[in-house]
């Protein structure tokens, strides 16, 4: 009996590292996945090792009068800002807030839509036509100004700003979730999982959403992207992580002051930005060409 | 899109029908917009603080708060002020600033014609820009003329908008003079903010228009467009682009609304005096009156227009009406 269990449990994980397998070999063939996932490699470890290579206190936000608006050169390649702080220094331990934000606020989104859009689809009838309909409203409110108005309701803080953006990007999420639901809930083996007495949220964890898994990967990849790209327009706006902390959006907000004369400070975190987004696009495209083949051309 | 090429431009137009699709969807939109606004009226009241010692001073005793908070329409539960305040909007009234004292539906419609100057000239930019890229990239599909398009397009999908504004005013305003860097002197001072807006939104539409060209060329009938002689160059523009045009103007309704979204950001950037401003302004000032009635409003004209282009779609392609007539 305890054999026989076993062995299932192995086939059922031979047969999820094939799919799996064959998706990584899809996208090791794509040359913008693998250097969007290199990109995003160096990313996440500058993040991960910034704590160990500066002092916050001191190289971060510590202010250096003397070394104040210092033009890019081989001490400091990008500079320094109106406080004397090392820019190149501030960007990479920033990863760490425009990554931290971006994932967790995709998280909350894609927990919370998830939970919804299967519920939904899965559910059906009224509870189906009221949580689609909030989605619609949630929808046309523009996702800018959604965040916004969250962020400016909860007050300005780290966790706040991640709240806000999840908030304003969890219809997506419902969408994919719901329409993936409704594609495989006629089919005979969740009939069957149902007729052996299995409950709801069984069948819904275990044999429907694994059928949408890549279009959620997928999805995720690309909207932690957007995520940090929402962050630090709030942060740009005053309405993000708080000063003085590194985030690449507020960066961007004090470079604007002294644009006229010191461009520099505007050039490198908005960089950092774009290079970040471009390695989860690339990533992400690749990703969607990978496991869902009926897209590719 | 299979069938598209026969039916889809043939503006089949029967009128009872289509009057009863409008119909419905306006009837549809009613509990879209009453939850809109409620969500926003929520949001806007968890706002940490009492507005009411925000505009009475520090010296205001009891009574005169009361009677402030029932003035300002602050007294009740937030039911009870969310149907007042449906009640006032019904009557073309969105309440008073608290810092201007103005009233916020003439402060609004002051700022909206800006915005939406910004708005469109954004979106023609964008058209200008993404359709000739999108077909150019269709037409030559996998050659070095679509790979460049395609690294233009992730580009600029991946900058964030302001950013991009940032830099164009450093070149084109701070160091070429060509442009002023903000306020709104005339056309002039739109350029800036309506590429800056245009181009984020040319980065998406270049994909749609090149992946809605790549359906509709290897649709049959181009096959008999050119077996019948038609020349290359005519397929392309005439036959192709006007069925690929279709998902195209979908998209650009959808996008109406990040339209607006980005333009709030351009908009503080170049100083240009539209809604965006008005709101994060607002915001600053913590005058929730402003804040609310305006993103009430925006959404309110994201989501008619949005209604508008759906209904142009219907009448364009008789499928989807068909969906609503069953």
């Amino acid at each position: 009996m305890k054999q026989e269990k076993l062995e299932t449990r192995a086939s059922r994980l031979y047969k999820k590292r094939s799919t799996m397998e064959m998706a990584w070999r899809q996208l090791r063939r794509n040359k913008g996945a693998i250097i969007g996932l290199v990109l995003l490699v160096i990313i996440i470890g500058a993040a991960l090792i910034a704590p160990l290579l500066f002092d916050y206190s001191t190289d971060v936000i510590g202010m250096n009068v003397r070394q104040r608006m210092k033009w890019p050169s081989l001490e400091h390649i990008c500079g320094t800002d109106e406080l004397g702080r090392d820019i190149f220094t501030r960007i990479v331990y920033g990863a760490r807030y425009s990554l931290a934000v971006g994932v967790v606020a995709v998280a909350i989104a894609l927990v919370v839509g998830i939970a919804l859009g299967a519920a939904a689809g899965y559910i059906g009838g009224l509870f189906e036509n009221v949580v689609m309909r909030i989605c619609d409203i949630f929808s046309s409110i523009p996702s800018v100004l959604m965040a916004i108005a969250v962020v400016s309701a909860l007050g300005k803080s780290t966790l706040n700003l991640m709240l806000a953006v999840g908030i304003a990007s969890t219809a997506p999420f419902v969408r994919v979730a719901r329409a993936a639901v409704l594609v495989v809930r006629g089919e005979e083996y969740v009939e069957a999982a149902r007729a052996i007495g299995q409950p709801d949220w069984k069948i819904i964890l275990v044999h429907i959403l694994p059928n949408c898994i890549s279009q959620i990967i997928v999805q995720a990849t690309l909207r932690v992207g957007s995520a940090i790209i929402s962050a630090a327009q709030l942060s740009f706006l005053g309405l993000g992580v708080p000063a003085p902390a590194p985030e690449w959006g507020s960066m961007l907000a004090s470079g604007r002051l002294y644009i006229r004369d010191y461009s520099y400070m505007t050039l490198f975190p908005g960089i950092a930005i774009m290079i970040t987004v471009l390695s989860l696009n690339l990533l992400g495209d690749g990703l969607r060409d990978a496991l869902d083949p009926k897209l590719k051309r | 899109m299979q069938g598209a090429g026969s039916c889809a431009l043939h503006l089949l137009f029967d009128g009872a029908n289509m009057y009863k699709y409008i119909i419905k969807r306006l009837l549809m939109l009613i509990p879209v917009l009453l939850g809109v606004a409620f969500v926003i009226f929520a949001i806007m009241n968890v706002a940490e603080g009492d507005p009411v010692y925000q505009v009475a001073g520090p010296d205001a005793t009891e009574e005169q708060l009361e009677a402030l908070r029932e003035e300002m329409g602050l007294n009740g539960s937030l039911i009870q002020r969310y149907f007042r305040y449906i009640g006032n909007l019904l009557k073309g009234d969105l309440g008073t600033s608290y810092i201007s004292k103005m009233d916020v539906m003439k402060l609004y419609f002051q700022r909206l014609p800006n915005t939406l100057k910004l708005a469109s000239l954004a979106m023609l930019v964008a058209v200008l820009i993404s359709v000739p890229l999108g077909i150019i990239a269709a037409v030559n599909q996998n050659s070095w003329k679509d790979t460049l398009a395609m690294i233009l397009a992730l580009i600029g999908l991946s900058m964030p908008n302001f950013w991009l504004g940032l830099l164009l005013m450093l070149l084109f305003a701070l160091k070429l003079g060509w442009f002023p860097s903000g306020g709104s002197e005339g056309f002039i001072s739109v350029v800036l903010p309506a590429v800056t807006v245009g181009v984020g939104l040319a980065a998406l539409l270049t994909r749609t228009t090149r992946s809605s060209m790549l359906d509709v060329l290897r649709q049959d009938y181009l096959r008999t467009a050119r077996a019948k002689g038609v020349t290359e160059r005519k397929v392309i523009y005439y036959h192709a682009l006007r069925n690929a045009l279709i998902p195209i103007i979908t998209i650009f309704g959808v996008q109406f609304s990040n339209v607006l979204g980005g333009s709030v950001l351009a908009e503080t950037v170049f100083a240009w005096p539209g809604v965006g401003r008005l709101v994060v302004d607002a915001i600053d000032q913590r005058d929730i009156p402003t804040v609310t009635g305006a993103l009430i409003m925006t959404t309110m004209l994201v989501t008619v227009v949005n209604l508008i282009v759906d209904i142009v779609y219907a009448y364009v392609d008789p499928r989807i009406k068909a969906q609503y007539t069953k």
